[in-house]
This record gives C-alpha cells, sequence and structure tokens, in this order.
C-alpha cells in the first residue's frame, strides 16, 4: 500500500482514534517508498514537458526521453572508466521491433503490444502524425530533425497499422541517427488531437502541461521551478522494466545545498555542481562521482575573423601560443576535462574529433607572431562570455586576460547575461569569446558543418569563411553517405588540419559531464544528450 | 469607515495605472531578445523570427501595451516563458509559501524583538541594552544568505537536527488540499499531523534566517520611542501617582510608543516579502521571489510584471490596514486620505 492512499484512507475515516497507531506504520511504509524512489536534485527544472514545444529547455529534455519512445534507440557499450556509453554506430528498436533499412528508405514493424499511457495501442497513424509534427512546428525540434534531412511529412508513409515507411530525401548518413534522437518521439495523437484547438493544431498546448507518450514513465505531478514527480509505466514495452518505482525531481539552486543533501543520504543523484565539489566528492570517495567526456564537445576560445586585428592569422597563431592551457585545466576545471592542446610535434591527424591541436603555451613564439603581424606593442580588444556559465567562464577569461596582457594586448572582460548571450553570437560582432559546441550527432562533418561551414551558421561564432574548407567538409559528408572511406578520410584530415593552421577557433578542452549519485544507485548511462535515464538505474 | 476606505483605494488607483505603464516599459528596455532565448540552442535567423511572431513581439510596443491591458482587465496576467504556466496561476500558489514564511519570520521576529527594545529602554545602559544593541547589530550585518547558509550547515548538514533544505514539506509528503494556502493551516485542517510537523520543521530554519535579518529595526525603534515616551511627562505622574512600575511601562508607555513600532512593522514585513528571494533561493522555497528573480534573469517579461503588479496592490493594502491600526491603537489619528 503506497503511504499517500493509506493516509487518505485514514483521513477519510477521520477518527481521530485512529491516528495515535499510525506513526510506526508511516515509519515502515516511508522506508519502503524511499527504497523504490529515486531523489534527484538538480539547479533548474523543465519549463515544458515536450520538447517539440516553444523554447523547451534542456531539463525538459530529460522528461521527453524519459516519460515517450522513440522508434529506435542506441544500444551500449562499455565507456571510459567503465561506464555505460551510448553506441552511436548500433542501433535497437524501442517501439519498432524491426528496422529495414533499403536504398532510399527505411521500414519499421511495431511492436504488437505497445500501448500509450491511456492504454490506446501504439499504431502507425501515430507514429507519421508525431513524425509530421516534429518536422512542422519549427523552432528546434524542425531544425534537429533536418540535420537528418527530415524535413516534409510526405517522407513518413502508414504502410499498414503496425508499419512505417520513412523515405530518404536524399542519401545522409545522419538519417537514422536522427531518428534515434530525443526530438522524433512518438505522441498519442488520438488524445492530443482531442485536446488542439485551431489555433494549436498540434495540441502543443496540452503537451506542455502533461506527458502523452508511451515511455517507461509519466509525468504524474509537475509543480514548474519546484519538482516534477514521474511513476513508472507498469506496461512499457520499449525494454525490460524499470527497477526504480518513483523518480522525484527536486529543484534546489544552491549547489551547496545540493552538496549537503548528497553527503547527507537524502538526495540520490545530482549534477550541475561546481568542479571544485565534483573534485572533492571524488576524493572523499563517500560517493559516485561519475565524469565522462561530453561526446562532440568542445570548449574554445574564438575570434571574429572579419575584423582586425583577428583577420589576420598571424595574431590568431600568437594568441594560440599566449593561452594559459595547463592553468586553466588545473585552476578552472581542477582535472576535469580533456586537453585540447599540446599534440606532440609528429604525432599525426587522425580520423576523429575532438583531437588535440599542437599549440602550447609559448610567449617567445607569440610576441614573435604577434610582431611579424605588426602588432609589436599590443592592442586592445574585449573578451566576452555567457554569465549563464560563469563558474567556469569567469575564472578562465581572468586567466586569459592576464596571460594576454603579457603580450601587451589589453583585454576588457565583457559579461554577457544568459538571455542575451545568443543575440550577441548571432551579431557575430564580439571580437573575441569563450564558448562551448557539442553536437548531439557524433561526427567530425556534423560538428564542422555547424561550426566552420561558409553558410555561416549561429554557431561559427568567428563569421570564418574559407572555399577549401567548404569543399572539405561537403566532400566529407558526401563521402560518408556513400560509404567512401578512402574519401572520407582525407577529407577529415584535411578539414582539421585546416581549422588548425587557420585557427579560426582555438579549442581548450573537452569538458566533462559530472555526475555524482549515492554508492547505492547503479545503472548510470552516459547518453548524448548528457541528462539522465532512469530507465536502466536502480537503488539498493 | 467604509468610505473612508473605499476613498483610500480609489486614490491607490492612479499609482496602480502608473506601476503597469513603468513595469511594461522597463521590462520591455531590458536588454535581451526573449525570441532569441527560446528559439533553443540550435536556432537559425527563421525560426527567431517564427518564435518572435508566436510571442507576438513582432509587433509595434503600443499594440503590445494595449493588448497587455486588455489581457490584464480581464484577469489575464500572460504566461511565464520559462515555466510554462499562467502568471496569475503561479502567482497564486507561490504568494501563500512567501506570505506564509515571511509572516512566521516576522512573528518570531516581533516576540524576540519587542520585549528585547522594552527592557532595553527601561534598563538603558544595563547588559540588556548592551546585548539588544550586540544581537541587532550583528542580525542586520549579516547578509541573509549567508545565515541560512550558516544555518543549514550547523543545524542541517553537521547536527542533523533540521530537515533537509528541500522547500515546505519532506519530499515524501503530499501537500495537503489546498484552503488558505499556509501548510501549516491547510494540515491541521486536513488533520494530517504528520505533514504538519513536516511544514512545521521546514519552516524553522528559513524563519529564523528572516527574524535574525529583522530584529534590529524592530528592536531599536522599539527601545528608542520608549524611551521617549517613558521621558515624557505623563510617565512621570503615573509614576508619581504611585501605580506599579509594569502598568506604567505596558499600559500608559508601551501603548503611547506603538505607533512608530507598528510603521516601522510594515516596512519591515513590504522589505521581507519582496527580499526575501535568497532565503528562498538557500532553503529551496517556491516563492514568488526567486520566481520574478529567475523570471527577469531569462527576460520573461510576464511574470516580473505580474510581480511587481502584486506587490504593489499589496502595499497599497499593507499601507491601508496600518493607518486603520493607527486608528485603533490612538483614537485621536483619524483616518484621511
Amino acid at each position: 500500500m503506497k503511504r499517500r492512499d493509506f493516509l487518505k484512507s485514514v483521513s477519510g475515516l477521520a477518527a481521530g482514534a485512529a491516528l495515535p497507531a499510525m506513526p510506526s506504520v508511516i515509519s515502515s511504509a516511508k522506508a519502503d517508498a524511499r527504497s523504490e524512489t529515486l531523489l534527484i536534485v538538480s539547479e533548474g527544472g523543465p519549463n515544458n514537458l515536450d520538447i517539440h514545444g516553444v523554447g523547451t529547455n534542456v531539463p525538459g529534455y530529460e522528461v521527453s526521453w524519459n516519460c515517450y519512445d522513440r522508434l529506435i534507440s542506441h544500444e551500449m557499450k562499455s565507456g571510459p572508466g567503465g561506464v555505460p556509453y551510448y553506441d552511436r554506430d548500433k542501433f535497437k528498436g524501442e517501439l519498432a521491433e524491426d528496422m529495414k533499412i533499403n536504398d532510399m528508405s527505411v521500414t519499421f514493424k511495431l511492436k504488437k503490444n505497445a500501448k500509450f499511457h491511456d492504454g490506446a495501442p501504439v499504431t502507425a497513424k501515430d507514429v507519421k502524425w508525431s513524425l509530421d509534427r516534429a518536422v512542422s512546428v519549427g523552432g528546434f525540434p524542425t531544425f534537429q530533425m533536418s540535420a537528418g534531412s527530415l524535413t516534409k511529412p510526405e517522407q513518413f508513409v502508414v504502410v499498414d497499422d503496425g508499419t512505417v515507411r520513412v523515405d530518404f530525401a536524399k542519401k545522409d548518413k545522419l538519417t537514422i541517427p536522427d531518428l534515434a534522437v530525443i526530438v522524433p518521439c512518438i505522441v498519442n495523437s488520438e488524445l492530443v488531437k482531442k485536446n488542439a484547438s485551431e489555433k494549436d493544431p498540434w495540441g502543443l498546448e496540452y503537451t506542455k502541461q502533461q506527458t502523452a507518450g508511451s515511455g517507461a514513465y509519466k509525468v504524474t505531478k509537475w509543480t514548474a521551478g519546484t519538482e516534477v514527480i514521474m511513476e513508472r509505466n507498469e506496461d512499457w514495452v520499449g525494454g525490460p522494466l524499470p527497477k526504480i518505482k518513483r523518480v522525484i525531481w527536486r529543484m534546489v539552486p544552491q549547489a551547496g545545498n545540493r552538496r549537503a543533501l548528497l553527503e547527507r543520504g537524502d538526495a540520490d543523484i545530482s549534477y550541475e555542481l561546481p568542479f571544485k565539489d565534483f573534485q572533492e566528492m571524488k576524493a572523499s570517495g563517500k560517493l559516485n562521482v561519475v565524469s565522462l567526456p561530453f561526446s562532440n564537445g568542445i570548449q574554445y576560445i574564438g575570434m571574429n575573423v572579419t575584423k582586425p586585428p583577428f583577420d589576420n592569422v598571424k595574431v590568431r597563431q600568437a594568441i594560440a601560443y599566449a593561452l594559459p592551457y595547463q592553468k586553466i585545466m588545473d585552476a578552472v576545471l581542477f582535472g576535469l576535462g580533456n586537453p585540447m592542446f599540446g599534440a606532440a610535434k609528429d604525432k599525426p591527424t587522425e580520423v576523429a574529433w575532438p583531437q588535440q591541436h599542437k599549440y602550447n603555451t609559448d610567449m617567445e613564439k607569440a610576441k614573435a607572431l604577434l610582431a611579424e603581424a605588426g602588432y609589436a606593442n599590443g592592442f586592445e580588444t574585449t573578451i566576452s562570455f555567457d554569465l549563464n556559465f560563469a563558474g567556469v567562464n569567469e575564472p578562465l577569461c581572468v586567466l586569459v586576460q592576464e596571460s594576454l596582457a603579457q603580450l601587451g594586448i589589453k583585454t576588457t572582460i565583457n559579461k554577457v547575461p544568459g538571455a542575451n548571450w545568443r543575440t550577441e553570437l548571432n551579431k557575430k560582432e564580439m571580437p573575441l569569446f569563450t564558448n562551448v559546441f557539442s553536437g548531439w550527432l557524433d561526427y567530425p562533418e556534423y560538428f564542422f558543418y555547424w561550426c566552420y561551414h561558409g553558410n555561416n551558421s549561429v554557431f561559427n561564432t568567428m563569421s570564418y569563411k574559407s572555399a577549401e574548407m567548404d569543399k572539405l567538409i561537403d566532400g566529407a559528408r558526401v563521402a560518408a553517405a556513400s560509404g567512401d572511406t578512402a574519401t572520407y578520410d582525407t577529407d577529415v584530415k584535411g578539414f582539421v588540419d585546416l581549422a588548425y593552421a587557420d585557427v579560426p577557433r582555438i579549442p581548450l578542452y573537452q569538458p566533462f559531464v559530472n555526475v555524482a549519485m549515492q554508492k547505492n544507485i547503479s545503472g548510470y548511462q552516459y547518453w548524448f544528450h548528457r541528462r539522465l535515464d532512469y530507465r536502466a538505474m536502480a537503488k539498493g | 469607515m467604509l468610505t473612508m476606505i473605499g476613498k483610500r483605494l480609489m486614490f491607490a488607483i492612479p499609482s496602480l495605472i502608473g506601476v503597469v505603464i513603468v513595469t511594461f516599459l522597463l521590462t520591455r528596455a531590458l536588454p535581451g531578445d526573449p525570441a532569441a532565448y527560446f528559439a533553443g540552442p540550435a536556432a537559425t535567423k527563421e525560426a527567431v523570427e517564427q518564435i518572435r511572431k508566436k510571442l507576438g513581439l513582432d509587433r509595434p510596443l503600443i499594440e503590445q501595451f494595449f493588448r497587455y491591458t486588455n489581457d490584464l482587465a480581464h484577469g489575464d496576467f500572460g504566461n511565464s516563458l520559462t515555466t510554462g504556466q499562467p502568471v496569475a496561476a503561479e502567482i497564486r500558489n507561490r504568494l501563500p509559501a512567501s506570505a506564509e514564511l515571511t509572516l512566521l519570520g516576522l512573528i518570531v521576529s516581533i516576540v524576540i524583538a519587542i520585549p528585547l527594545g522594552v527592557l532595553a529602554a527601561t534598563r538603558p545602559g544595563s547588559w540588556v541594552d548592551h546585548l539588544c544593541r550586540v544581537t541587532t547589530t550583528a542580525g542586520v550585518s549579516l547578509p541573509v544568505f549567508f545565515t541560512g547558509l550558516v544555518l543549514v550547515y550547523v543545524f542541517y548538514f553537521r547536527l542533523g537536527w533540521s530537515p533537509a533544505p528541500l522547500g515546505r514539506l519532506d519530499v515524501f509528503y503530499s501537500a495537503p488540499p489546498t484552503v488558505t494556502g499556509f501548510y501549516l493551516i491547510d494540515t491541521l485542517i486536513a488533520r494530517d499531523f504528520e505533514a504538519f510537523r513536516s511544514a512545521l520543521s521546514q519552516l524553522i530554519l528559513p524563519a529564523t534566517t528572516l527574524a535574525i535579518f529583522s530584529l534590529a529595526p524592530i528592536a531599536r525603534m522599539t527601545r528608542a520611542s520608549m524611551l521617549a515616551v517613558l521621558a515624557s511627562e505623563f510617565v512621570r505622574t503615573a509614576r508619581a501617582s504611585g501605580l506599579s512600575p509594569a502598568t506604567v511601562i505596558v499600559t500608559y508607555a508601551f501603548r503611547n510608543a506603538m505607533l512608530p513600532v507598528i510603521t516601522t512593522l510594515s516596512m519591515v514585513f513590504s522589505f521581507l516579502l519582496g527580499a526575501n528571494v535568497l532565503v528562498e533561493k538557500v532553503f529551496a522555497w517556491p516563492g514568488i521571489g526567486s520566481y520574478a528573480v529567475e523570471a527577469l534573469i531569462s527576460s520573461d517579461f510576464a511574470p516580473v510584471q505580474g510581480f511587481v503588479l502584486t506587490m504593489a496592490v499589496m502595499y497599497v493594502l499593507l499601507n491601508l490596514v496600518i493607518d486603520i491600526l493607527y486608528g485603533v491603537i490612538d483614537p485621536r489619528v483619524r483616518l484621511e486620505g
């Protein structure tokens, strides 16, 4: 019997006489509830339970991931430190029991007993409606779908009640992986259509407040900014029934308190703590601290190449030799990051991303390069960062400022409020800045397409344009789709070399995602979205 | 009396209109583009424009303003973008949390500060006076988030006497059915005594934090006001007539010293309600202050406007109540506009 039900029945009796007997019953029921409940504490919570919604934030992705199913998902492999890590190249069915890839399409057969939370069966119609929705609502979901060349509702075809076909718009290696990200989740179309309106044909207002999926969990209570409570879906067919019955996710804004909650054993899991805390908790050994590199993610120093002085490649190289790399690793990250600098001089370029560049802190070389560029006496500039991540960005920028001062470069630090950061990036006017980019799809050409290609996306924050670079990136994309490994390898090596010779952006390190949990929590898995997957977790 | 109250409320209307206009303009003047913020991490320029259109931010300012006031007249405060909820509902849910905490903190503070102030005034220069001076100075000079964190560290982390600082109830209790929104009252109505105990124990630390901070103005004001009254002639006459010291102090002096204290109380209360943001952050309290600050950080207009408006209304009401109280305590004061 659940505690809540028990209390209800007691208050239903409204018998004051029954009260004295309560405490012992309650404490045992409470202990029971605790062992099957996962208590997560984090700084921020979701603003929307549906990833298709307008402006759904990253915590909202976690709800979507656990409460909705996709057609396919990834297998797990053993990652760094033996932690299960999603396998980029291996897929398994979640709602689909079978996937057949043909030349220009892929066909999915749905699991027969799959049901939505309200008991309605999951049909091919639901799948089509959901994928149509993802490519039609606009904003981030549509954009993410287009990354896998999924752009038109006509691409999704209902073959029969239990079969769906996805037609490819063109050959693209990223189409199948893009069907396994968070966005193409399957929504209960009948239920949502009932609650849609003319102004809101996709029912976004309805799914914002409640989950309408077939996933392993369903949200039973959500108080924005305070807590999310999720209960297990006992009829889930997407995988083995999860061990955790109930997930309580509380927002605790104070990092110090989150740490206290963990150390006192009151909370089970937390992330978003300062690096220093993670490092100390790791050292004390009382908790399990998992630190894994962001897949396809890099923190970097970017320079606007359209304006002097950074339009001069010599100046950019000088900066690359003047950055205090090791100090940043030690004093800002407390070692919790993969260095992206100082590769050996003779190390050949690999077909991989991220990989280290060959610059190292070398003030003499920096001075010489700067003199060659005609800036022997330095210049004045501004370094900008996003205040939302001030914990890392602020000390990092101070160290850079200090280091550049030795070259006579006077740097002013410009702190940009989180709400304003993206606007500033879009303007592409900041001369010098630090930022992070990490791609859901873990392919070098995907990263380069966003960050270095001349079509100048938001993430090409340096406004870098090079015909040679574009040719190499496009070449690698075509080669990947047609399976031409030799061309692919040369092109990838080519664009990495070019990116490091021209250095419009200087990679500093690959950040770590840090999660601290009690010793009795097991089953943590690393996913490309870096949020928690409750389905594999267990307690005790 | 009633016509007086009505008149006072009428006078409040122009200031409320002013508040509506000023907050509307101020929030629009904030840096940051909500459309870009909510378009998500990977938005293109077109996506940002799509969102801007959806939010109605592509319209001229004056049109936005009229739409806003029109919604306001229908009781619609708009939707918060960060939490995705209607602002009116959120303020309704969160205001009781802040009010319960603030009231309890204020009561604790009054219970300590007023006797302390009275004692200090009756024995100036004694150890009580010094104690009063030291505690109030210490209380007001420690920032609230610091006091809060120290209390959490000592009573939760070190000693384990206090429950986890996780908001209004232990996570394994469910909230009582809402009647007043004050958990201490609602749990009693629902006869859920375990939840009552949990709610109370969650309240102790944050309320203490607020109390420590607000001790100073109340105690100092009580002391100063009592000193002035005790030196006045009617007290001397009362003493000379042989009334007992207790009667002199409580019945004659204290009642006359109350007016400035009440004024201070109203100021402290309104100040605490708006300024307990930090306490709410430290104790993960789902109150109105942290709500407004988070909205401000993400240039989320609607909650900020709703918050300022609610606060303005509360100030007007609070001032009215204080004025009425004046009349009750001291019949010489007339309630006038």
